[in-house]
């Protein structure tokens, strides 16, 4: 199976119904990506693919063949994404362990809906759970990335 | 009401150089020669141990004996650190110690890290500055007065010489006895300027680029998977047979490992061994496993809360933890008498990443990679194997979330057995599902209430409890006698923490009984918040209902009892007391409006408390504004306000977001985790079951710190406690609904006004 990761082509050897995150995590060695619940009921695995943010614990590598994929690790070369220099001056994650599917799930939404009401930012984000209830820094973040 | 060692105690300070080639000055409390070390996991323990390097490029390294769970704790105990020792913060990195005895008892939990260690580390860092001072003088010339420390610089005298080059140089400070540590000068409120301040945590900017490591993210080369098969109780299951011949048709599958634990961490597993995390998972699911259920099958949550009201209505077996005046002619005097029994249910821990440990044996050494809260008693597991303490290396990684759970080593004892079996580094990851039906649960705790009135008085206040114990179970070292002192008598002052309140009150008693049913059934933990959770969801609900019978509105009765007279004026740490309970109090109901008109069916709820504990009270209230809709019952918070005061925020910003973020764990509590136990097992298997508070869920939120000085006390869970009783309060204000069960749904608010 071949497809691009951050940038990269690969090509892996994985059975068809893998999870993605798993080939991320243990084939490509890229560990940003979290596994939380493995039923898409948390978000911690989201990463985007063609842009599109999805739950990488249920979308099987057969899925994603030529496809574009970003991890966090590859959403700003540099670390500096708008939502990453927010989510540092706000001081959102706790343990944040959820937080790299957190930004991954907002980079989706600015991508596409550059200025959200609070409203939008909280239905676009409920899929996300974060255990250390980080939520109201998260929704200010978001705010303060897209202002 | 908690029975630990004391905590703080002074070795004497050694200084000494860094080893060569490695330029640097390593400071701490070396342990005294000859030092018995913990053994088993009895909770042994010797005094906590600080040490920091300073490099020679002027970096100074404090290493951090505590869990790094979210609470950013490496942040708060650096600012301590360089508070003293004039480093300068922007010179500041932290590491992470795995376990090293010299670190005294290794434990994350029960908001104690920088409550426990403020005074030592402040001391560890102001004795470095002194002994750095007296180094540059001998290099300078003059003497130690005539110089300053600042910013990692000490001048003096015309010249000066910064800690880097110090450090480079490679001189030997000198030690400091036990007496000159202890009588080191500190600095006072006004002084400091490193603690206080909102300094940005030292562990976010890993936290989001996706470099921050967590024991999951562990590798280690040859490494195999595993993840376990859990059998269909909680605890007590026996395997009897496994068929592994449908597992063996998927690829990457390697071997299965039945383990038996000789510790009864857990019951009843088989590790699916595989080359990648999804084999393992799938050949889990594909093995067919025979299990000798045990004892515990037929039971539920109905037969633990029944057990909890029979040992309750018998006074069997209980254990006495507060007897002031007498209970009994407080009883006699009062004109009547009210009574209300609480409970709470099942509650789980569930942090997103889940349990999971990676055990390399090399050489008969094991390294054991993960995210621990209890590295003591981990590696008194380890040493119940039969692995000795020096051929255990500990590395501490991140923990993806801890609230209690990982004070629990049992994923580290089973990847210890599953390496052990399988002869290849084993990085074993538990499913989510395995997780939430194997944690350690909060224990479904029955609290029965009892006051003697009479006119304005209360005349007598009884507090009956029953729960399993957890630290009976985990860690039977902070068990202590009650107040008969019988050695017989020993009990889990974790479990009714809380029920020594700051209410003047004359004729209280407190008595406790353990649940053996539940102790067996459904192995209690440690979580977020503990005791404090159950007991002032009791005490601070009935004191509404004592309000309401004595027609008394129920802030003002709480400002009248707390009125710091006698021992609730408090001590040491909580000089003040109950005063200051009382000024965070009003601080809420100001800020939230109490007292004003609300909305149809909407009122303002309160509570007050003190958690942890007695001695070292954080004081917290909560203000929960609430709409109750008549017709189905159905809740909405609107909005909490909140309010917490721990002496010295060593750093405001850290305490904020954690009093946010108990407080909305309290309300996930409160109102949306429901987690069944019936036959014997846990009834959710993933969040979907468990249901806890997602981003929709939050209410408007006004938190604020209130910061007097003096010394700090703990800031990760006083909010879990205080916002389920301030909703319950503000349903029974809304709505005439008393409801006396968690978590609190429509359906009982519904049953509660009929009834």
């Amino acid at each position: 199976m071949k497809f691009t990761l951050n940038g990269t082509e690969m090509e892996v050897a994985a059975e068809g119904d893998t999870p993605l995150l798993w080939v991320i995590r243990e084939t490509a060695g890229l560990t940003g990506t979290k596994f939380g619940c493995g039923q898409g009921l948390c978000g911690a695995c989201t990463v985007h693919v063609d842009g599109q943010a999805v739950r990488s614990c249920q979308t099987p590598v057969a899925d994603v063949e030529g496809a574009e994929i970003t991890t966090i690790e590859g959403l700003d070369p540099a670390g500096q994404h708008p939502l990453q220099k927010a989510w540092v001056e706000l001081q959102v994650p706790q343990c944040g362990y959820c937080q790299s599917g957190q930004i991954m799930q907002a980079a989706q939404l600015l991508a596409e809906n550059p200025k959200p009401s609070r409203d939008e930012i909280v239905a676009h984000m409920g899929g996300n759970l974060c255990r250390c209830m980080t939520y109201d820094r998260i929704v200010k973040a978001i705010e303060a990335a897209s202002a | 009401m908690t029975q630990h060692p004391k905590q703080i105690t002074r070795r004497g300070f050694l200084v000494r150089s860094g080893v060569a080639g490695a330029a640097a000055l390593t400071m701490g409390y070396a342990a005294f020669p000859g030092e018995a070390l913990a053994e088993g996991h009895s909770g042994a323990m010797i005094s906590p141990n600080m040490f920091f390097d300073i490099h020679a490029d002027g970096r100074v390294v404090v290493h951090i004996a505590k869990a790094e769970m979210g609470q950013h704790v490496g942040t708060a105990l650096a600012q301590t650190v360089a508070e003293e020792l004039e480093c300068g913060w922007d010179k500041v990195d932290i590491a992470y110690v795995g376990f090293d005895p010299r670190h005294g008892l290794h434990i994350t939990g029960g908001s104690w890290s920088v409550n426990w260690t403020f005074d030592a580390l402040s001391r560890a860092g102001a004795a470095g500055r002194i002994a750095l001072i007296e180094l540059a003088a001998a290099e300078l010339g003059g003497a130690p007065e005539d110089y300053t420390a600042k910013d990692g610089v000490i001048s003096g005298n015309g010249k000066s010489i910064s800690y880097g080059d110090l450090a480079r140089m490679g001189g030997t400070p000198r030690a400091f006895t036990e007496d000159e540590m202890k009588a080191l000068t500190l600095k006072g409120n006004g002084e400091r300027s490193i603690v206080g301040q909102s300094v940005a945590a030292l562990d976010i900017p890993a936290k989001v680029d996706g470099t921050a490591m967590y024991g999951i993210d562990q590798s280690v080369e040859g490494m195999v998977y595993a993840t376990p098969a859990v059998p269909p109780v909680r605890y007590g299951a026996k395997v009897t047979a496994v068929d592994d011949s449908a597992a063996r048709e998927i690829p990457g599958y390697l071997q299965h490992v039945v383990v038996e634990d000789p510790l009864g961490t857990q019951t009843g597993w088989v590790m699916a061994i595989a080359t990648g995390y999804w084999a393992a998972k799938k050949a889990a699911e594909a093995l067919k496993i025979d299990y000798d259920l045990g004892g515990n099958a037929g039971l539920s949550l109905a037969d633990v809360h029944a057990e909890n009201l029979r040992l309750i209505d018998t006074e069997s077996d209980t254990r006495l933890v507060l007897d002031d005046g007498d209970l009994d002619a407080g009883m006699a005097e009062a004109d009547t008498t009210l009574t209300a029994d609480y409970q709470t249910g099942v509650n789980i821990h569930a942090p997103l990443e889940p349990m999971n440990a990676l055990v390399d044996i090399k050489d008969g050494t094991y390294h054991i990679y993960a995210g621990n809260q209890f590295q003591t008693l981990a590696m008194g597991l380890i040493g119940a194997l039969g692995v000795p303490a020096e051929k255990i290396v500990f590395r501490q990684a991140l923990l993806g979330g801890g609230f209690g759970r990982r004070l629990d080593s049992d994923y580290i004892v089973m990847a210890c057995h599953t390496a052990q079996a399988v002869g290849k580094p084993v990085k074993m990851i538990y499913s989510r599902e395995a997780d939430t039906l194997m944690d350690f649960t909060r224990p479904a705790a029955t609290v029965r209430m009892t006051a003697g009135l009479k006119g304005d008085a209360i005349t007598a206040w009884k507090n009956s409890s029953a729960s399993a114990w957890a630290s009976a179970r985990q860690a039977p070292a902070f068990m202590g006698p009650d107040l008969t002192g019988s050695e017989d008598k020993k009990y889990d002052g974790f479990a009714i923490n809380g029920a020594d309140h700051w209410y003047t009150m004359p004729n209280q008693r407190a008595l406790l009984s353990l649940n053996q049913l539940a102790q067996s059934a459904l192995p209690p933990g440690h979580l977020r918040s503990v005791g404090p959770g159950w007991q002032f969801w009791a005490v601070e609900s009935f004191l509404d209902e004592v309000a309401a019978e004595m027609g008394e509105d129920p802030l003002a009765l709480r400002l009248r009892l707390l009125d710091g007279a006698g021992k609730n004026a408090g001590q040491g740490m909580t000089t003040g007391g109950a005063k200051r309970l009382a000024a965070v109090l009003q601080d809420v109901a100001d800020r939230a409006g109490y007292g004003t008109d609300q909305p149809a069916n909407t009122a303002i709820g309160l509570a007050a408390v003190s958690s942890q504990e007695r001695p070292s009270a954080s004081w917290t209230a909560c203000a929960a504004n609430v709409t109750v809709d008549p017709d189905s019952g159905a809740v909405t918070v609107n909005k909490l306000t909140l309010a917490t005061e721990v002496g010295l925020a060593v750093n405001p910003d850290g305490v904020h977001a954690q009093l946010v973020g108990s407080a909305l764990w309290g309300l996930s509590i409160a109102l949306h985790e429901d987690i069944g136990f019936e036959n014997g097992a846990i009834q959710a298997e993933n969040y979907d079951g468990m249901t806890p508070l997602r981003m929709f869920d939050m209410p408007e939120i006004d938190a604020k710190v209130m910061d007097v000085g003096g010394y700090p006390t703990g800031c990760g869970e006083p909010g879990t406690t205080a916002v389920a009783p301030a909703i319950g309060n503000a349903i029974a204000r809304a709505s005439g609904a008393r409801v006396r069960s968690l978590p609190i749904t429509a359906a009982k608010v519904k049953a509660a006004m009929n009834g």
